[in-house]
């Protein structure tokens, strides 16, 4: 199957119409099926049914109306960004851009029927197939805590009604009381997420409750952004923040969500407010789909995010594993133009250009204090490798911080544009 | 004039050769350390050639007449020199861009300046040259100064009002004349919009299609040559900022054009 398809291809490159006849006319309009509506594919769908305009036949399953970004999930616990805002609909990408939006869940993918099976019943054929689904927790990788204990502690690392409750918890913890976060191990979405947060609820607290005591119990040597972020806490919350690395147990944490406790590395610390982050894996139907690796990501190829699995099947987003760019919503997005690109190329013979990736991170401090990190990355054969990097420095002024934090406004009026309008 | 018609020999930029007239170039100061506000500068009428090792960087004569003429009406120096139009530039080598205090500075000076635009022969050679070439919104509403020798001849000048030349690293002893320019071969490149088209999607995660500026500025419908300068003066280093400057500098001469070429004719 796979070598014939490549042979069809081979064709298509060579310009010949009779070898991509079938593969294209077969069933009027090739059909792409894009499951997740997020960054990835939200993005890959916009691109794919805009760039083709109609030549297309462009299926977007999303079970949620509503997308809620995870990104500036942060600043909302903080205050300085508002719920609604965070909401996104996918009307404009149906009536705009002629996408069939199916609000479902996809269960299953038969690779050699080339079929996505949802919930609902439906069977959805495709030529090409574009998943981006994001990530799911490994079970167990934080002992004592499970999805269903998400009540009591929340991740908050899929945004909207989690992030609510998180906020809750924050704004009514008692006074002097214990925010506990556990923070991940590599790799996980967005490296600098559960540093921004840690600011955001030292922001809260100081506010609000200035006795309270943030514990961050990371298993990690290193972080993001370590260097800013640690001179932001001390210049804004000092005192306020403990952070406990692996070389203070850090790594050998459990939960008890009844009881409210956190046990690292045998002391036992009640706490008020419990903010778990487990370990993260790609989403369900990756595996499903037998697209993942033993370490639970989905490997792409560097030139364009293809499937090592598979090669009608692209992943995008925090599921892939690609290399060195983070798991982040302007990778996906990146990633998406670059797969939408060779999809297009391979069903509609549009003209094939290299791969250009990019990433640029934001995070906010405390009011008006933003940072930045960001690079340029190229495919080399094995995988996606860093080009070159910047980040913002240490010592900063305030009106430099305060333009970053502008600036990343404009940068998520800008991503949100590029997905859903 | 437009940007259109300025054309090819008026958009120069530092990228291809560096003639460094003046090696072992080194000014005296006029006077003792001024103060910001021009305290012990040298009043304007007593400065003249009386440096003689600044004609290395250019005719400071004949740069004052150019003062007189193209910058005066705007913007004073020596002591006592007070914001006009213009701010005061008094020791503006090395100076931050936007750095005068209650001066009503352009939104997008003072963007630069906090970015880390600072004046420095290079700088100021680029910003006298073609103003909105390196502010894009800029406030100083002055056509340029297209001659090379002019502009060396002006900074010679103006750089009386500086400080202790070899106090201010950027701008000497190791201020020198930088010849410069985007050979017309560069602006005469006719952008592929398609690949123009596809690089663009890179830049709309952050610049909005539809020219909606809030936080980051709007690039659509720029005239094609304001676009490619402003390109080529973040890839040089020219323009501060470490995103656009990352951005900028994997993009070949091809790809900025074709951007360009893209970027003017959007249609949202
Ligand atoms: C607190 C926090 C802050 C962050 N801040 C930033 C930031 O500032 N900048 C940044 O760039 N990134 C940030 N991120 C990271 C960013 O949110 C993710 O990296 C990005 O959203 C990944 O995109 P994706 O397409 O892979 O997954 P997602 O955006 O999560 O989209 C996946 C979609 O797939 C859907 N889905 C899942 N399974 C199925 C299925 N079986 N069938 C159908 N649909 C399915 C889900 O409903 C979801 O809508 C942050 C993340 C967090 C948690
Ligand atoms: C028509 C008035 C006008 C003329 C003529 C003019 N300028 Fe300006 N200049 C301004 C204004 C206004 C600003 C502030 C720019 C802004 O806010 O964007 C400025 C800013 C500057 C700055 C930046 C100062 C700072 O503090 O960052 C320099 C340097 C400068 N001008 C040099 C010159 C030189 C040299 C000339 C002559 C070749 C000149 N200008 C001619 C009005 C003028
Ligand atoms: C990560 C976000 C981001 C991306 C991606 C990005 N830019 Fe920018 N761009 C900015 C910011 C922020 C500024 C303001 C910089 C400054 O202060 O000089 C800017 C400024 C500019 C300017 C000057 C605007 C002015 O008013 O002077 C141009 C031109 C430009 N960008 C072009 C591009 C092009 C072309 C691309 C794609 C190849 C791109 N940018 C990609 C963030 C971005």
């Amino acid at each position: 199957m796979t070598i014939k398809r490549r042979t069809v291809l081979a064709g298509m490159a060579a310009g010949s119409a009779v070898l991509a006849a079938p593969a294209v006319m077969g069933a009027g309009r090739p059909k792409v099926v894009v499951i997740g509506g997020g960054s990835g594919g939200a993005t890959a769908a916009r691109y794919l049914a805009r760039d083709s305009r109609g030549a297309l036949d462009v299926t977007l399953v999303e079970p949620t109306r509503t997308y809620y970004t995870c990104y500036f999930s942060n600043l909302y616990l903080g205050g300085f960004w508002d719920l609604a805002d965070l909401g996104h609909s996918y009307g404009t990408l149906a009536a705009r851009h002629g996408i069939n939006v199916v609000h479902d869940w996809a269960i299953g993918v038969d690779r050699d029927a080339q079929t996505v099976t949802l919930a609902g019943g439906d069977v959805l054929p495709y030529d090409r197939l574009v998943i981006s689904p994001g990530i799911d927790f490994v079970e167990d990788s934080v002992p004592g805590w499970s999805v269903a204990a998400q009540n009591r502690m929340p991740h908050a690392y899929k945004a909207g009604s989690q992030t609510e409750l998180l906020k809750a918890q924050v704004e009514n913890m008692r006074e002097g009381g214990v925010f506990a976060m556990v923070a991940p191990p590599n790799p996980y979405r967005c490296p600098p997420g559960p540093y921004e947060r840690i600011s955001m609820v030292a922001h809260v607290l100081t506010e609000r409750n200035p006795t309270a005591r943030i514990l961050l119990v990371d298993p990690k040597e290193n972080f993001s952004k370590q260097g800013l972020f640690e001179e932001g806490w001390a210049r804004h919350y000092p005192g306020m923040i403990e952070r406990i690395g692996p070389d203070f147990g850090g790594d050998n944490v459990s939960v008890d969500p009844e009881a409210m406790t956190v046990d690292i590395d045998g002391v036992v610390e009640e706490v008020d407010v419990c903010n778990v982050i487990p370990a993260q894996q790609a989403g369900r139907i990756a595996h499903l789909a037998g697209l993942t690796n033993d370490a639970g990501w989905a490997p792409v190829l560097p030139a364009d995010m293809r499937s090592r699995m598979d090669d009608k099947v692209f992943v995008l987003g925090d599921a892939s594993a690609q290399g060195d760019m983070p798991k982040s919503g302007f990778s996906a997005n990146s990633q998406a133009k670059v797969a939408a690109n060779t999809i297009r190329h391979e069903l509609l013979d549009a003209r094939l250009f290299p791969a250009r990736y990019a990433n640029t991170c934001w995070s906010l401090i405390a009011t008006d204090d933003g940072v930045k990190v960001g690079a340029t990355y190229e495919p080399t054969d094995e995988k996606i490798a860093t080009v070159e990097g910047f980040i913002s420095q240490t010592g900063e002024d305030a009106e430099l911080r305060r333009q970053t934090f502008e600036e990343s406004i404009g940068w998520y009026n800008g991503i949100v544009a590029d997905m859903f309008t | 004039m437009t940007m259109n018609s300025l054309g090819r020999s008026r958009l120069r930029l530092p990228t291809v050769s560096v003639a460094a007239l003046a090696a072992a170039l080194v000014l005296a100061a006029p006077g003792p350390a001024a103060s910001d506000g021009g305290e012990g500068a040298p009043d304007i009428a007593q400065v003249t050639t009386t440096f003689p090792r600044a004609v290395a960087l250019g005719d400071v004569e004949h740069g004052r007449e150019l003062w007189e003429f193209e910058c005066a009406a705007c913007h004073e120096m020596g002591r006592g020199a007070e914001d006009g139009i213009g701010p005061q530039l008094n020791r503006v080598f090395g100076r931050r861009a936007a750095a005068i205090a209650d001066f009503p500075y352009s939104d997008s000076i003072i963007r630069m300046g906090r970015d880390g635009l600072t004046w420095t022969y290079r700088t100021l050679d680029a910003y006298i040259e073609n103003p909105y070439a390196l502010v894009s919104g800029t406030r100083m509403s002055y056509p340029g100064l297209e001659d090379a020798d002019d502009r060396a001849d002006l900074l010679a000048f103006i750089r009386l009002y500086s400080d202790q030349p070899a106090d201010i690293p950027e701008a000497e002893p190791t201020a020198r004349r930088v010849e410069v320019e985007l050979p017309p071969e560069v602006l005469e490149i006719r952008g592929d919009r398609e690949w123009g088209e596809y690089l663009a999607s890179e830049c709309t995660t952050c610049h909005q299609r539809d020219g909606a500026a809030a936080g980051i500025p709007s690039i659509t419908h720029w005239p094609e040559d304001r676009f490619v300068v402003a390109m080529h003066a973040y890839r040089e280093g020219l323009r501060p900022h470490s995103t656009m400057q990352n951005i900028a500098r994997r993009l070949e001469d091809e790809d900025i054009a074709a951007l360009a070429a893209y970027f003017a004719t959007i249609d949202d």
